[in-house]
């Protein structure tokens, strides 16, 4: 029963990595109509922002400011892309927006990769965070406990600002029509741009959530996007709700197949996919267009 | 200053009747297509003023041009004095003019209270929620349902309540009684009298000539992107032969 509720609890890790990035996609997506392939690698940018920010000699920032300034940072890199780059696709296909946000993702992995290799560089948890709990049926990394509530807090806080402010209503109703929310005097264009930017911290907040369970890699974001966008397929494009629902829900299912079904763990979301896309091609929370 | 005082200002503003309003010149295209070929027309302070025409003619073109909403525009859109041709629409609608679309632009993933405080405030003087339920009752009961769940008739009266809350003065209403019942039609005259009482300025574009004629001051008749007419209500009657040939009834 201990090894069930360990993969319970790397399926809820998991689930907490899939919820953030997928949240993070389905705001771009219901503001801009991109679907941003270079989520994974901002998601890799946030984890080593956090680390420069530690290791750096003159900062040596730890965990905790990291936890702040690196999704900030992210997210003005990420409002610069938009500025000088995506913003010039409205209107256009999906294809566009995807091709360039994949070439946006080779660069910027290829970057990185040119400089650290492919080897992953430790992050240590910080004090107050190691160590862990025993629960009586099992042992809890106090860290890992951290990241599974740390996340759901922030996922349900996205959905608070976008489904019950006035703020994410202009979010909202910019998604249906932002030529006619313009012309009620707001500025859509910068609603937009601060849109992506809260999208891709929230990709660089989990980044940085990760840096010390699965040590800082160039490419660990490219090997978690191809997941994220499945998980999302599921959710339903666009749906908030359904994106953090079923970002949990499938860490958890992956990790329940880790325990009885080891050889299909990997699979098993893409299975899961195929199945809802034949039932309800909108996703389970999606609408149709 | 109070919102009374706002409104009473507003009504002897408008009784001043200024020109508040200068279009010159506009010309618009859809991408290729050139939509406008030059009109001109003036609204003064106050007016209820109406673009008549047929289908397909220019009217919600030349609205959408003033809104700014157009991609391709030029000529001269003279708001209280100040250019406003080559602004963008959010800057416009902070200047004081509202749009209410033909297509109304309920959000349906909006509910009806989400919808009617969409539009920011752009000055004082707007109309209060009591004000709004008071001029469109419906509406509070509905305040929790979705906004595409309306009828048509209380999605028409939503689109023109929600710009009222704003504050700006100049509204722009783009055939509000299309599709309607003639009980809403009705009511929906009674709104655009009594907002011309209170002040507004409201530049009308209709196609139902009967509605248009119990709550117009002037009319202009805009035939393929240009005004080829205009005429006051004094003088409708000595010009109804004239108007019917232009709009073909």
């Amino acid at each position: 029963m201990q090894a069930l509720y360990a993969q319970l609890l790397v399926g809820l890790i998991n689930g907490s990595f899939y919820a953030l990035l997928s949240l993070g996609l389905a705001v771009i997506f219901g503001m801009l109509n991109i679907i941003n392939f270079a989520h994974g690698a901002l998601y890799m940018m946030g984890a080593f922002v956090a680390y420069f920010l530690l290791n750096n000699d003159y900062l040596s920032i730890g965990y905790w400011p990291a936890l702040i300034i690196a999704p900030i940072v992210v997210g003005i890199f990420g409002m610069i892309l938009e500025r000088t780059m995506l913003q010039w696709l409205t209107g256009l296909d999906h294809l566009y927006g995807l091709l360039l946000t994949f070439g946006m993702a080779l660069i910027i992995q290829g970057v990185f990769q040119n400089y650290f290799g492919s080897s992953g560089l430790p992050y240590a948890i910080p004090d107050q965070l190691k160590g862990g709990m025993n629960l009586g049926f099992m042992f809890l990394p106090i860290y890992r406990g951290w990241v599974v509530v740390f996340s759901l807090v922030v996922c349900l806080a996205t959905w608070f600002l976008i489904e019950k402010t006035q703020l994410g209503a202009y979010l909202r109703a910019a998604t249906e029509n932002p030529t006619l929310v313009r012309a009620f005097g707001i500025n859509v264009p910068r609603m937009i741009t601060l849109t992506y930017g809260l999208g891709v911290g929230l990709a660089a907040l989990a980044g940085v959530l990760s840096a010390p369970i699965n040590q800082v890699r160039p490419l660990m974001g490219a090997d978690l996007i191809i997941v994220v966008f499945a998980v999302v397929v599921i959710g339903g494009m666009g749906s908030i709700m359904g994106s953090i629902i079923t970002g949990f829900a499938l860490g958890v299912i992956e990790g329940l197949t880790k325990y009885f079904y080891p050889e299909a763990s990997n699979t098993v979301v893409f299975v899961l996919m195929v199945l809802v896309l034949l039932v309800k091609p909108t996703g389970l929370t999606g609408r149709a267009a | 200053m109070p919102d009374t005082a706002i409104a009473e200002a507003r009504a002897k503003a408008a009784t001043t009747g200024g020109n508040i309003l200068q279009v010159r010149n506009l010309e618009a295209w859809y991408g290729e297509s050139h939509i406008l070929h030059g009109i001109n027309f003036d609204v003064n302070a106050g007016e209820v003023v109406t673009l008549l025409g047929r289908n397909g003619a220019g009217k919600t073109t030349t609205l959408k041009s003033i809104m700014g909403v157009i991609g391709k525009r030029t000529g001269s859109v003279r708001f209280n004095n100040e250019e406003i041709i080559r602004a963008t629409s959010d800057r416009i609608a902070r200047m004081g003019i509202a749009f209410c679309p033909e297509e109304r632009g309920i959000f349906a993933s909006l509910d009806v209270r989400e919808n009617l405080m969409l539009p920011p405030i752009v000055r004082a003087g707007g109309l209060s929620l009591d004000q709004i339920f008071e001029l469109f009752p419906n509406l509070k009961e509905r305040l929790s349902s979705q906004g595409t769940k309306l009828s048509g008739g209380e999605q028409q009266m939503l689109a023109i309540a929600r710009i009222l809350r704003t504050g700006a003065s100049f509204l722009m209403l783009d055939e509000p009684t299309e599709g309607l019942a003639p009980v809403i039609i009705q009511q929906i005259g009674h709104t655009i009298a009594r907002l011309k009482k209170e002040g507004f300025t409201i530049l009308l574009v209709e196609q139902n000539f009967r509605f248009a004629s119990t709550v117009a001051d002037r009319y202009y008749v805009v035939e393929h992107g240009k005004i080829i007419d205009g005429f006051s209500n004094a003088e409708l009657a000595a010009n109804m032969d004239k108007l019917h040939a232009y709009l073909g009834v």
